[in-house]
């Protein structure tokens, strides 16, 4: 019997030089990557066709770690520059990660419009309800009354729900899980890798370093645990209902998996009925 | 260094024949020490070493072997990509 010592099958997914990463021990968004070099693993998908964009902050670093074709793109921006790269190559399979204050913050109009459209884009939003990199300052999902860098006596503003936001905008795959989750996020990751339009999975994740610090809630696999006791699983659920309280339940599950035209679909169909055999439908020369 | 531990193929007879074992890799030198690995375990068979890595990390290690079915749980939760669970098939197993 060989004894050969296998390899890990994240590895041939991960640019290893790079390794160990930045993150610090016990933060979740390593443990979402591990999940998704799993869904691809078991995808079998053509890692040419598979291109990865990030925006800025810890959770961006994911497309500098991933072997694939991968974007770091400026603050808040993945979203169009996903769009775009989804665009000019529909033969390819576009996936955002981010974070919380990338998408939801600076990149929040983007988010709205992507879904609202009905893009065609996975993201997985990595949401440890602060700016990581920056600190830990206040994001729209930090939950009242949370501490934060730049809300010392606690969160005072509404924070977002974001399975609610994306749903209503008109996202036709929505889900939630905590980094506890992992064989959840995996099998969410290869369902919504499969399908068209525009996907979102939210991933709450701990970030010892800068929000349970702050705010007194020990390690990240303290959190973890809290994750295990805390999360109700509300698959179907009417998303209005699945918002975060400060250390409440934590409503997980796939809420959302309809279908609708994407937003080449749409153009494709309504260019065709206006213009007949003018139209070039620019989609196909690519297509190889 | 990367170490993969697994039961000595057994003899003392167990009641069930098994076809299988598991064997769990470990990159000690990437290992942060955060332990998800050791507490989601779902036989409860790693623990982390009293030993520190270059890093000053606690890494861990199969300290129940003769538990573990390869089920690759630790390998999903681990954050740094640092461990790996799988199944060797037994010599002499029908499989
Ligand atoms: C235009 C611009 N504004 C501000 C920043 C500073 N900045 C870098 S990362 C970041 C926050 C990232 O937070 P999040 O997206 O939640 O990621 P995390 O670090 O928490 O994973 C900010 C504000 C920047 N890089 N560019
Ligand atoms: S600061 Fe927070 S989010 Fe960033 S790597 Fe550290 S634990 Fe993770
Ligand atoms: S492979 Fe499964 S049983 Fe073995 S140590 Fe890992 S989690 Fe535990
Ligand atoms: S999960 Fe990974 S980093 Fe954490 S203790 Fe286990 S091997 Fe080390
Ligand atoms: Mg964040």
């Amino acid at each position: 019997m060989s004894a050969a010592v296998r390899e890990n099958p994240a590895d041939k997914y991960l640019r290893k030089e790079r390794m160990p990463s930045i993150w610090c021990p016990g933060c979740g968004i390593g443990t979402t990557v591990n999940c998704f070099t799993r869904a691809l693993d078991a995808s079998g998908y053509d890692l040419e066709k598979v291109a990865v964009v990030s925006g800025i902050g810890c959770t961006g670093r994911v497309a500098g770690y991933l072997k694939l074709d991968s974007f770091h793109t400026t603050h808040g921006r993945a979203i169009p520059f996903a769009t775009g790269l989804k665009l000019a190559r529909p033969d390819l399979k576009v996936v955002v990660y981010s974070g919380d204050g990338d998408l939801s913050a600076i990149g929040g109009n983007h988010l709205i419009h992507a879904a609202r459209r009905n893009a065609d884009l996975l993201v997985v939003c990595v949401n440890n309800l602060t700016y990581g990199m920056t600190g830990g300052q206040v994001t729209p999902t930090t939950p009242q009354p949370a501490i934060a860098s730049t809300t010392p006596y606690g969160a005072f503003e509404q924070s977002f729900n974001l399975p609610h936001l994306v749903a209503s905008c008109g996202g036709v795959y929505v889900a939630r899980w905590t980094a506890y989750h992992v064989r959840q996020i995996a099998k969410s990751m290869g369902e919504a890798l499969q399908k068209k339009g525009f996907r979102f999975i939210e991933i709450i994740a701990p970030c010892p370093t800068l929000y349970l610090r702050r705010n007194k809630l020990g390690e990240g696999l303290d959190e973890m645990k809290f994750y295990q006791e805390k999360s109700v699983v509300m698959n179907g659920a009417d998303t209005r209902e699945v918002s975060l309280d400060f250390r409440d339940e934590i409503p997980v599950g796939k809420f959302v998996d309809i279908e609708r035209p994407t937003l080449e679909e749409a153009m494709e169909s309504q260019l065709s009925k206006a213009l007949g055999a003018k139209y070039v439908p620019y989609s196909l020369p690519v297509k190889a | 260094m990367t170490t993969a531990t697994a039961p000595a193929a057994n003899k003392d007879a167990p009641k069930k024949e098994k076809k299988f074992r598991g064997v769990v890799t470990v990159n000690r030198e990437h290992c942060k020490g955060c332990g998800f690995c050791v507490e989601f375990c779902p036989l409860e068979c790693l623990d982390l070493e009293a030993d520190y890595n270059a890093k000053g990390y606690h890494p861990p290690f199969l300290s129940q072997p003769e538990k573990c079915n390869g089920c690759d749980t630790c390998g999903l939760y681990c954050p740094d990509f640092a461990i790996y669970g799988y199944r060797e098939k037994l010599d002499g197993s029908a499989a």
